[in-house]
């Protein structure tokens, strides 16, 4: 195999080492860096470095067995080390891309992890060639041993490791066949549990530094206004309270001793705020202009196969219904938060951030140092599901602790503050309008959004030719499921409000998965047929995506009987790269109390590198999925969210979690993700399930608001 | 000054009455095993055991505590790692991210003090901290599993 250009640049990294460049994270005693992604210690301790952000997702576990097994490392000597963003710049991005995101933590770097753990092992093994005075064909390495095969000599890593360290990166690298794999594939426990049983896990939000001062942050209740005045002396003598400071022109905050007292003295601090005219919109303002969109003429076309408004128009029965999700905020269990500390030497920071060198960008932005002067401090993240993608937190952490130079400054979300300023998933309607010929087959399908973009709200500059191409997810050329129906017209009306949105586990396949999977369901019943069977014929030209389907309809037993008062919802999704499917039992009493008895999803990530951790993704993916379901919503009152803490923005509990069983299909073939792609059939299995219990399609999310009883 | 007895040591801290013991225990005491999540006893992020008893320290005055003994995360087992309920989620890999698993750990260790073999029915009762990764069928089994039976 040819060395790539990411290659040469870790071997000439690789390299550099020697001539002092800096080490990725804290120091790691006496080991030698064989290569740039593995330290291996005396003892044979293999510290294997992630570029990635861990956020419970299990990535920093699936990165390390991809390296191991090419490095044939003994998975008990494994241990993690986190590359510092700030390392990884002056390493010319050695590490690669920090960000994490798209479930993209694996399938983004697996070439290029496994050639490090593969370029390791060959070090290694030349080492032990080079003290023996063999060729290195002649010896193998297993379990962090390597074996002269012939006279069945053999070395430790851990003895090999300084010799190997000082050897050039071999030009050719040779990754295993799935065939020789030991760990991928492997359902090993995670490297991260233990410290998270015993409250020794530091996240961001516990760090404690000598002189420390704490802060609370107040923004303006409506989005896009003003900080106009605080009077601080109506605080100034209460307990603790040192400074009470304005962040830009958008917030306020109480900077104390401890962070009770910020938030106690914030509590009471008198604010004017300038609303900029966007105290009158509410829900209802919002629905309505989303509403205006559904009939619009103008509208970016996403997907079109032959003439969907003549086919349907032509069609024998013409059926049509509207959907609509709300604006959700991503309640992370550990609030927003930010350390910062700015000195003559320029600013360090510890972020609980999914973007490392999004944050470093950010904090030299903020403090107006060059990037050079920034240290940026990864923690574990207390929950990311896209919200800790956005830099705010870092900006206003050190915008804040600029203000009190050589001070370390935390600033902390309250609960409140953390769901009122959130970057929302976005509202969406959708207007769908099929066709059924005499036959009962689907001859042509629109599929109308109208609603708010996350690209025009963060970087409209990358709109093409007015379209955000990721309105479409689930829904374009790459991921949408049945190409089979021979007319077919998905298209987006913008309608972009003033709150602040951005992307939720899953983004927009949640709400696109909900609209195609619930209408596929009524148009299957409106043409009298099984939902499977009518999927059967329009996903003709999508086998992946069906296959998975029958695998995950063959585990549940659709069709089969079941006990009085249960009944089945079955969908389907493509996303992140990889096909899932799912089947939901349900009942529904007769006050129209729902019960969600078992779950069964389906996956087909291409590679399965670690099938517990994918179960346990798809698990964790449901509990999510089925808060937004069940229960949560931001709504938006006199131009603010209404909603505060977890009494108003309700999720997911233990006695709402059904039963989850896993069925994993891995065709080998490719690459996909697993943190999000399951996360987009949860409600619709439950709702197409609810439809068989009681006849009622419920369009309108969340449940809490729905009456379930039989129609 | 109050005087707290905290995983079996006395602690003496000059502070407000009225403040929540959840924030003595992090920020006069440093403690930061227990986990600040929403304020208002709606999470169980913040879950301590006060006479033995789950307590939602986020909304319990530290004036309260009196003399009882107060066990959070760090007094739980001595060496972090040796109560069934850890053992328990340590075989079942319980936590994702992390940062609700000491409360989620308190609460359970609660629940099997009192009722050792709790039914699923109890477990849906008693367990009503909140997980946003969702591992909730995980902790379920690790409970079961702690508890003696089949997970």
């Amino acid at each position: 195999m040819k060395l790539d250009r990411r290659n040469f640049l870790v071997a000439a990294v690789a390299g550099g080492f020697s001539l002092g460049l800096r080490r990725p994270a804290q120091a790691q005693g006496a080991g030698s860096e064989v290569g740039i992604w593995a330290v291996v210690q005396p003892d044979d301790t293999v510290t294997i470095r992630i570029a990635r952000s861990e956020m419970g997702q299990g990535t920093s576990t699936g990165l390390a067995q991809l390296v191991a097994d090419e490095m044939d490392a003994a998975w008990k000597f494994v241990k993690l080390e986190f590359v510092a963003p700030h390392v990884n710049l002056a390493n010319k991005r050695a590490w690669g891309d920090m960000s994490t995101g798209g479930s993209r933590g694996l399938r983004g770097s697996v070439d290029y992890v496994r050639k490090g753990g593969a370029a390791a092992r060959a070090m290694l093994i030349q080492a032990a060639a080079a003290q023996w005075a063999v060729p290195a064909a002649e010896c193998t390495a297993a379990e962090s041993v390597v074996t002269h095969t012939p006279t069945g000599r053999t070395l430790r890593y851990g003895a090999l490791a300084a010799a190997a360290a000082r050897l050039p990166v071999p030009a050719e690298i040779t990754v295993k066949k799935p065939s020789e794999w030991k760990l991928i594939g492997k359902g090993v426990k995670r490297l991260d549990t233990v410290p998270k049983l015993s409250g020794k896990q530091d996240y961001a939000l516990d760090l404690q530094l000598p002189g420390m001062l704490n802060a609370a942050i107040a923004q303006c209740p409506v989005f896009g206004g003003k900080l106009v005045s605080f009077d601080a002396k109506a605080v100034a003598t209460m307990p603790g309270v040192r400074h009470v400071l304005a962040i830009g022109d958008t917030a306020v905050a109480v900077v104390a001793d401890k962070f009770y007292q910020a938030k106690t003295a914030l509590a009471k601090l008198p604010v004017l705020w300038d609303e900029a005219g966007n105290g009158k919109v509410d829900s209802a303002t919002i629905a309505a202009f989303l509403r205006s969109g559904l009939d619009a003429p103008q509208a970016g076309v996403g997907l079109k196969q032959g003439d969907a408004a003549a086919a349907i128009a032509g069609a024998a029965k013409k059926i049509e219904a509207t959907y609509g999700t709300p604006f959700l905020a991503h309640a992370t269990m550990e609030p927003m938060n930010c350390t910062a500390l700015l000195t003559g030497d320029g600013v360090e920071v510890w972020a609980p951030t999914q973007n490392g060198e999004g944050t470093l960008a950010a904090a030299s932005e903020a403090a107006g140092v060059p990037l050079s002067k920034v240290k940026v401090n990864k923690t574990l993240l207390g929950g990311g599901f896209g919200r800790r993608g956005q830099q705010d937190y870092t900006r206003f952490a050190v915008m804040l602790a600029k203000q009190i130079p050589n001070t370390p400054v935390k600033l902390i979300w309250t609960r409140e503050e953390d769901t009122q300023h959130d970057f929302y998933r976005p509202i969406t309607q959708c207007k769908l309008t099929g066709g059924l010929d005499e036959k009962g087959n689907l001859a042509g399908l629109h599929m109308r959004l109208s609603g708010q973009s996350i690209m025009a709200f963060a970087s409209p500059s990358t709109l093409q030719n007015g379209v955000d191409p990721r309105m479409f997810q689930s829904a374009s050329e790459e991921e949408f499921g049945y190409f089979a129906i021979p007319n077919l017209l998905i298209d987006h009306a913008m309608r972009n409000t003033h709150v602040p949105v951005g992307p939720w586990r899953g983004v927009n396949t949640n709400q696109n998965a909900i609209y195609i999977e619930c209408f596929i369901d009524e148009l299957a019943h409106a043409a009298g047929r099984d939902p499977l069977e009518f999927r059967r014929h329009i996903m003709a030209k999508n086998p992946k995506n069906l296959a998975v389907l029958e695998a995950t309809a063959a585990k549940a037993g659709w069709g089969t009987p079941l006990p009085k008062g249960i009944y089945r919802g079955i969908c389907q999704n493509h996303g992140y790269g990889s096909y899932v499917a799912a089947v939901a039992e349900v009942s529904v009493s007769d006050k129209g109390d729902l019960k969600i008895h078992r779950i069964v999803a389906g996956t087909n990530p291409g590679n399965a590198v670690n099938p517990a951790q994918i179960d346990a993704q798809i698990d964790g993916s449901f509990a999510y999925g089925l808060s937004a379901l069940l229960y949560s919503e931001i709504t938006i009152d006199k131009g603010r969210v209404a909603e505060g803490n977890f009494d108003t923005y309700q999720v997911a509990r233990m006695a709402d979690m059904p039963k989850v069983e896993t069925i994993i299909v891995p065709t080998g073939d490719f690459w996909g993700g697993v943190g999000e792609p399951t996360i987009a059939v949860a409600a619709p299995a439950v709702l197409n399930a609810i439809f068989a219990a009681t006849g009622k399609r419920i369009r309108e999310l969340p449940l809490k608001n729905q009456d379930l009883r039989k129609a | 000054m109050i005087t707290l007895n905290i995983n079996g040591q006395s602690h003496q801290v000059d502070v407000d009455p009225e403040t929540p013991l959840l924030w003595v225990i992090r920020e006069w005491l440093g403690m930061t095993g227990t986990k600040f999540g929403c304020g208002m006893a709606q999470c169980g992020a913040c879950t301590v055991h006060v006479d033995g008893i789950a307590t939602r320290s986020c909304q319990f005055p530290v004036a309260n505590a009196g003399t009882a003994k107060i066990t959070t995360i760090e007094g739980l087992s001595p060496d972090g790692l040796s109560h069934p309920v850890q053992q328990a989620w340590l075989a079942h890999d319980v936590p994702q991210c992390g940062y609700c698993q000491s409360g989620q750990i308190m609460a359970a260790a609660a629940l099997l003090k009192e009722n050792p073999k709790p039914t699923d029915a109890d477990i849906d009762a008693a367990m009503t901290n909140i997980c946003r990764c969702g591992t909730y069928n995980r902790i379920r089994a690790a409970i079961h599993t702690a508890a003696g039976g089949a997970a």
